[in-house]
């Protein structure tokens, strides 16, 4: 007979009264002691006594440590997430309070799928199974309804994904649906304007009117209604997230007096691959056309590049946003078949200390979301065993309300080995994890602006990753290419197989039976089917499907033919003898009417200086413990960036393992050993503001300064852009982006570094329940990637040898308008920011020359807080003195620019050294001691590190607050 | 000089086992990484081999807890190609993920009850560490090993607990400790990584044939490796895998 029994399980894991769990619940008021996190197991099947023992002892309990009880409690009656009540007495007796949290049905649960494998393996059948969490809280005071449910939702669960009760929580299995419901026939021939505009909203497809009535139009001709299948296809097809229609628009610039001062004929033509032409650099084999932008590594090898976005999934479930956002990205690589060998993670958060009760309805806590986002960076690219080689972690107000996580990937492959010619007549493969709802209309709903409500209506939106299925896809691929077991290739992301299938055969034409794609449950309606954004998929044009089948077979992961490419230029979708989709390729991808915007020139006038009035040691240590500057060494000890063992230069070195580097440089596995991939980020949070073609001026040259640094050759730069805008039918908005852009193609063309891919993010608005707007800082990440010729020579990090001399690249003053000096005093003093340099491209030829002749021993690039922050952090990385002759003024000490350098050069190499680096001036000398001294500013060592390491993440690594829960 | 063959069994969420393969080429052996499945299947089998080596990673996703999964397939449907692989003398080697398994199989530490769990820190740790091998130790993966070896951590589940570390101690079978500058590191983070009890990093079987470890030596065999180049020598753990391929090959 079946029965069903719920277990607990121990030791679990005491979060103490300084845990972050703890100090975060009293950031909402909630004033806890401790809170123990148990697992709880919920097992449906025939089971018998003998049966549960051996489930217990031989998949769930730990020797020496671990127990394991039946998990009745008394019941309580307080509030519970799906809108049930609990019978029974409250169980808060002796300062105790039990909440129990665990998984949506439905959403990916790799823990309850491989107990029911396992208990398989042990003859034991279960029905269903799932793993959720139980949290027995010690109140340090007595807690209202009010705060318990504060308490459950912002610290402890995620709605969501998940559920919970105050008290015990029935499982979440998937329960039986039933039959799908069929395909919807929607007459829209005869549509009026609001009707158009109603059913978009309606169905959240995102279109605007002109839109829909090139849809209507089309069915109109065509003498039939849409189904639901083909408008929500349209819908993903057509959204700003796969089309980009902001940078294909034809905007007209005005300026102040309303005058058209320029027309561009789409941002992505004439700017960015207008350079990307002009350079026409023979090692860009492939850009923006694929998954990935393909460029030379060797005579033998390209290296494939991309950089995501991924913020509004993010905004909602930090984690699972995160998570999915580096899959996501990973995906792309495994799409131009590359084998994925490095991850870059760029996050952008609120101020983590902000007060809860300034937190607009709808938003998560900073600190939330920074630790669920650091959480699933981490958890999948170690998981999927890619190193994470570089990043930046960047806090400011402005993310508050919409973070951005921006998630890159590199990848190597043979020259010549992406194949992306589908055939008519081959299977449609796909391989990887099965259908479920999921992410369901993740593409359209990431092209709007969020409001407060949207956790509430978009919890299908956002995706949980399953990193292991996807290295299972890694190993498939890379021998299916190597097998040529595959005519094309691409990922299954956005917008599902629409946007897969849509693709590969956009040219030639598909045909898929829906039946065919395996569904985690029954109950889906064909066109989520079609859309679901389950992850960890992609899909292969195969003549002969049989041998990649029985590749993937070996490898564990599942795969099924769908379908088969076609010649008539249609998608047509069946669902078994049901007709879901017949859309026209044409139609599908040229169809949508061009969108005109109108951009108005910025205003970028700024005040003169007032001086910051802070003694300049305090004005250091101040910007030392910026959070945006502070050391992120505690976020990069959780990401494995040792796996492959190719690194020459990490995210931290240095004597003692804590100083901060610059670039990242490895030697990708299998190749000669001559060369080493060399990858540079920039990014800005506060210039773009004042200054958009300023910010990508001095982000493009951080991403080259810190690719200098890892030995990069400049003379073969390839460039990714990432732009998270806000809502481009703004002129002002618009404006900005246009002269960023512009600016991106100035740059490019300034450093001979063409752009070979990148990923725009709009929308990225906040509208609060009052109803006001609330857009992200215009922000850009660039990333420069290229090859370090000489990987012995790339400098070390931290000052190495006292005695040796200290050379400073590049002017002795930086800019002070939007610098970090200002953000510590509190406000904006006005100057000028920093932004084109006409001297900063050779600086960085000279350095890079002088690296490439090993006449650099360390270095480190002068960005966030200048010169004196620069030189602490490089000192104390070296645990060295250094002893630097200059000029006591605010523009030496804390001024911001592009290609300023620091680096250390042997005594007897200075000739050589200063015939190479015209542009550098030697200023100091490494020494014993251990202090840095800056003209009249002195700082010890010891002082830097109290400042630089914050003392809340310092605090995790040296307590070990975790103890062992005793039963 | 025959290279010896060593099968590297790969499940799903294995992801080491490339690096484990470079340690073992470099090591003058002959690598295979084998998917599960064809080892269920007999297409493979470990007696076609002379070493094993389990390697690192999150197999099965880690669910249930570290190489639980991994290690009942070592106990269940491979148990009788182990057992007649340890009667025949043949060297094992488990790294992080497959320390842990062969912890969870019972292969190790052998005579009493163990397991790897949640860091101290509570976190997954990825850094370097200093590892010092007991030259007590009988075992042939240490024969040839002198010096400390200095490689990466990259794990969350690392901290070893058992119910006689005492009589573990007694035996040798403690062979590799966490050391600092000063020797043992006292269980003091972060030169002991995860709060394991006795500094213990990895553990052999009474015959000295099983070693399981957390630390990575397989990704510091070539100096060019080294976290510390430019400012330190030596530290590289080739001498590790030598020591078991020139057994098999003596």
């Amino acid at each position: 007979m079946t029965s069903e029994v719920a277990l607990l399980i121990g030791p679990g894991v005491v979060h103490g009264p300084d845990s972050e769990l703890v100090a975060n619940a009293a950031g909402f008021g909630v004033g806890l002691d401790t809170i123990t996190e148990l697992a709880i197991v919920h097992l449906r099947g025939v089971l018998t006594q003998e049966s549960l023992q051996l489930i217990a002892e031989r998949l769930l309990v730990d020797p020496v440590i671990g127990w394991c009880r039946d998990a009745a409690i008394p019941t309580s009656d307080g509030p519970t997430s799906d809108g049930s009540t609990n019978d029974g007495p409250t169980s808060d007796v002796g300062g105790t309070i039990t909440i129990e949290t665990g998984l949506r049905p439905g959403v990916t649960d790799r823990q309850g799928a491989e107990l029911m494998r396992a208990a398989r393996s042990l003859n034991i059948d279960l029905t269903a199974a799932t793993i959720g969490r139980r949290w027995i809280v010690t109140l340090a005071e007595s807690l209202d309804p009010t705060q318990i449910d504060v308490l459950a939702h912002r610290v402890l669960h995620n709605e969501v994904i998940e559920r919970f009760a105050v008290g015990p929580l029935a499982p979440g299995f998937v329960a039986d649906e039933g039959a799908p419901p069929p395909t919807q026939q929607i007459l829209i021939g005869e549509a009026d304007e609001d009707d158009l505009e109603r059913l978009s909203q309606a169905r959240r497809l995102g279109l605007n009117l002109a839109e829909m009535q090139a849809v209507q139009d089309y069915f109109f001709h065509a003498g039939r209604p849409a189904t639901d299948g083909e408008l929500e296809m349209i819908a993903q097809t057509w959204s700003e997230h796969c089309a980009h229609k902001t940078f294909r628009a034809a905007i007209e610039v005005r300026d102040a007096n309303g005058q058209v001062v320029d027309q561009i004929d789409g941002l992505l033509k004439s700017c960015l691959r207008a350079a990307t032409e002009a350079i026409d650099a023979p090692w860009v084999h492939s850009a923006f056309v694929d998954n990935a932008g393909l460029v030379a590594f060797d005579d033998t090898f390209d290296i494939a590049l991309k950089a995501e976005t991924h913020n509004h999934p993010s905004a909602l479930e930090p984690f699972g946003g995160a998570n999915t956002g580096v899959g996501g990205v990973v995906r792309d690589i495994i799409g131009v078949s590359a084998k994925p060998i490095a991850i870059t993670d760029i996050l952008c958060f609120g101020p983590a200390d902000l007060d809860p009760h300034q937190l607009p309805a709808g938003v998560l806590h900073p600190r939330r979301v920074r630790d669920g986002v650091i959480a699933g960076v981490g958890d999948y690219g170690n998981k999927i065993g890619v190193p994470n080689v570089g990043g930046a972690i960047v806090y400011d107000d402005a993310y508050t309300t919409t973070p951005l996580v921006f998630a890159g990937c590199v990848g190597l492959l043979p020259t010549g080995s992406h194949r992306t010619d589908p055939q008519p007549g081959d299977a449609i493969v796909v391989i990887g994890g099965a259908v479920g709802r999921d992410g369901v209309g993740g593409a359209t709903f990431s092209s709007q602006t969020m409001q407060a409500e949207t956790a509430d209506i978009a919890g299908s939106s956002v995706q949980i990753g399953d990193p292991i299925v996807e290295k299972g896809l890694i190993d498939v691929v890379l021998e299916a290419r190597d097998g040529g077991l595959y005519t094309a290739i691409t990922d299954c992301g956005a917008g599902g197989l629409s946007s897969s299938v849509g693709e590969m055969g956009a040219v030639i034409g598909a045909w898929v039976d829906l039946q065919l794609v395996p569904r985690k449950y029954a109950g889906l309606a064909p066109w989520e089917v079609w859309l679901s954004e389950a992850q960890e998929r992609m899909v292969l044009a195969a003549a002969d499907p049989q041998p990649l089948l029985d590749l993937a077979a070996r490898w564990g992961v599942d795969a099924a033919v769908i379908g088969r490419f076609t010649d008539d230029k249609r998608i047509v979708v069946v669902n078994g003898n049901e007709p879901v989709i017949d859309l026209d390729c044409t139609f599908l991808h040229d169809g949508c009417p061009r969108l005109e915007l109108v951009a108005n020139v910025p205003d970028t006038a700024r005040p003169e200086r007032t001086p910051v009035t802070m003694s300049h040691k305090d004005a250091l240590l101040a910007l030392l413990a910026h959070p945006t500057i502070a050391s992120k060494e505690a976020v990069v000890r959780t990401y494995d960036h040792e796996i492959m063992g190719a690194m020459v230069t990490r995210p931290f070195g240095g004597p003692e393992g804590d100083g901060a580097g610059d670039g990242a440089a490895m030697i990708p596995p299998g190749t000669s050993g001559e060369n080493a991939m060399a990858i540079g980020i920039g990014v800005n949070a506060v210039i773009g503001t004042i200054d958009a073609a300023a910010m990508a001026w001095t982000v493009v040259d951080e991403a080259v300064r810190n690719a200098v640094l890892a030995g990069v050759d400049p003379h073969q730069l390839s460039l990714l852009d990432n732009f998270a805008w806000g809502n481009p039918n703004d002129p002002a908005t618009l404006g900005q982006l246009v002269a960023a852009c512009q600016a991106c193609r100035d740059a490019a063309l300034a450093f001979g570094a063409p752009f070979v891919s990148g990923k725009d993010s709009l929308y990225n608005v906040f509208v609060g329940p009052d109803g006001v707007p609330d857009p992200v800082a215009p922000t850009l990440v660039i990333t420069a990637v290229g090859i370090a010729r000489k990987p012995d020579n790339v400098p070390l990090i931290g000052a190495v040898e006292p005695g040796n001399e200290v050379w400073l690249v590049g002017p002795a003053t930086g800019s002070l308008g939007g610098s970090h000096l200002d953000q510590i005093a509190g406000y904006d003093h006005g100057g000028e920011v920093p932004g084109f340099d006409a001297g900063a491209v050779a600086r960085h030829h000279e350095v890079a020359a002088a690296i490439d002749s090993a006449l650099v021993v360390s270095g480190h690039d002068l960005a966030e807080g200048g010169l004196a922050v620069a030189a602490a952090e490089w000192a104390f990385a070296g645990r060295r003195g250094l002893q630097l002759v200059c000029d006591d003024n605010e523009a030496t000490l804390f001024g911001e620019g592009s290609a300023r350098y620091l680096l250390e050069v042997r005594p007897d190499d200075a000739e050589r050294f200063a015939a190479t680096v015209p542009s550098a001036a030697r200023i100091g000398t490494v020494t014993t001691g251990s202090e840095v001294a800056i003209g009249s500013l002195h700082v010890s060592l010891e002082a830097v590190q109290q400042a630089w390491i914050q003392p809340a993440r310092k605090r995790r690594a040296d307590t070990q607050h975790t103890e062992v829960a005793t039963r | 000089m025959i290279r010896p063959r060593v099968l590297l069994p790969v499940a799903l969420g294995t992801n080491r086992d490339q690096d484990l393969a470079d340690a073992f080429t470099a090591a003058g052996a002959d690598p295979e990484c084998v998917p599960m499945s064809a080892l269920r299947s007999g297409d493979r089998r470990l007696s076609d081999y002379q070493i094993l080596g389990i390697p690192g990673g999150f197999s099965y996703g880690d669910a249930l807890g570290a190489g639980r999964l991994l290690g009942l397939d070592l106990t269940g449907w491979f148990s009788d190609q182990l057992r007649a692989a340890q009667d025949s003398g043949m060297p094992m080697i488990g790294i992080c993920n497959g320390f842990q398994a062969l912890v969870r199989a019972g292969l190790l530490p052998g005579e009493s009850d163990a397991v790897l769990t949640v860091n101290a820190s509570s976190q997954f740790e990825c850094r370097w560490v200093t590892i010092a091998p007991n030259v007590a130790s009988n075992s042939v993966w240490l024969s040839e090993l002198t010096e400390p070896i200095r490689c990466p951590v990259a794990h969350g589940e690392g901290r070893f607990v058992t119910s006689d570390l005492a009589g573990l101690q007694r035996r040798n079978g403690v062979a590799l400790t966490y050391s600092n500058a000063d020797g043992l590191a006292g269980e003091r983070y972060p030169a002991n990584p995860n709060g394991s009890e006795g500094d213990v990093a990895g553990v052999t079987d009474p015959t000295g044939l099983i070693l399981g470890l957390m630390p990575h030596p397989e990704n510091h065999i070539r100096a060019r490796q080294d976290v510390q180049r430019g400012r330190l020598t030596g530290g590289q753990a080739l001498d590790l895998f030598r020591g078991a391929v020139n057994a098999v090959n003596s």
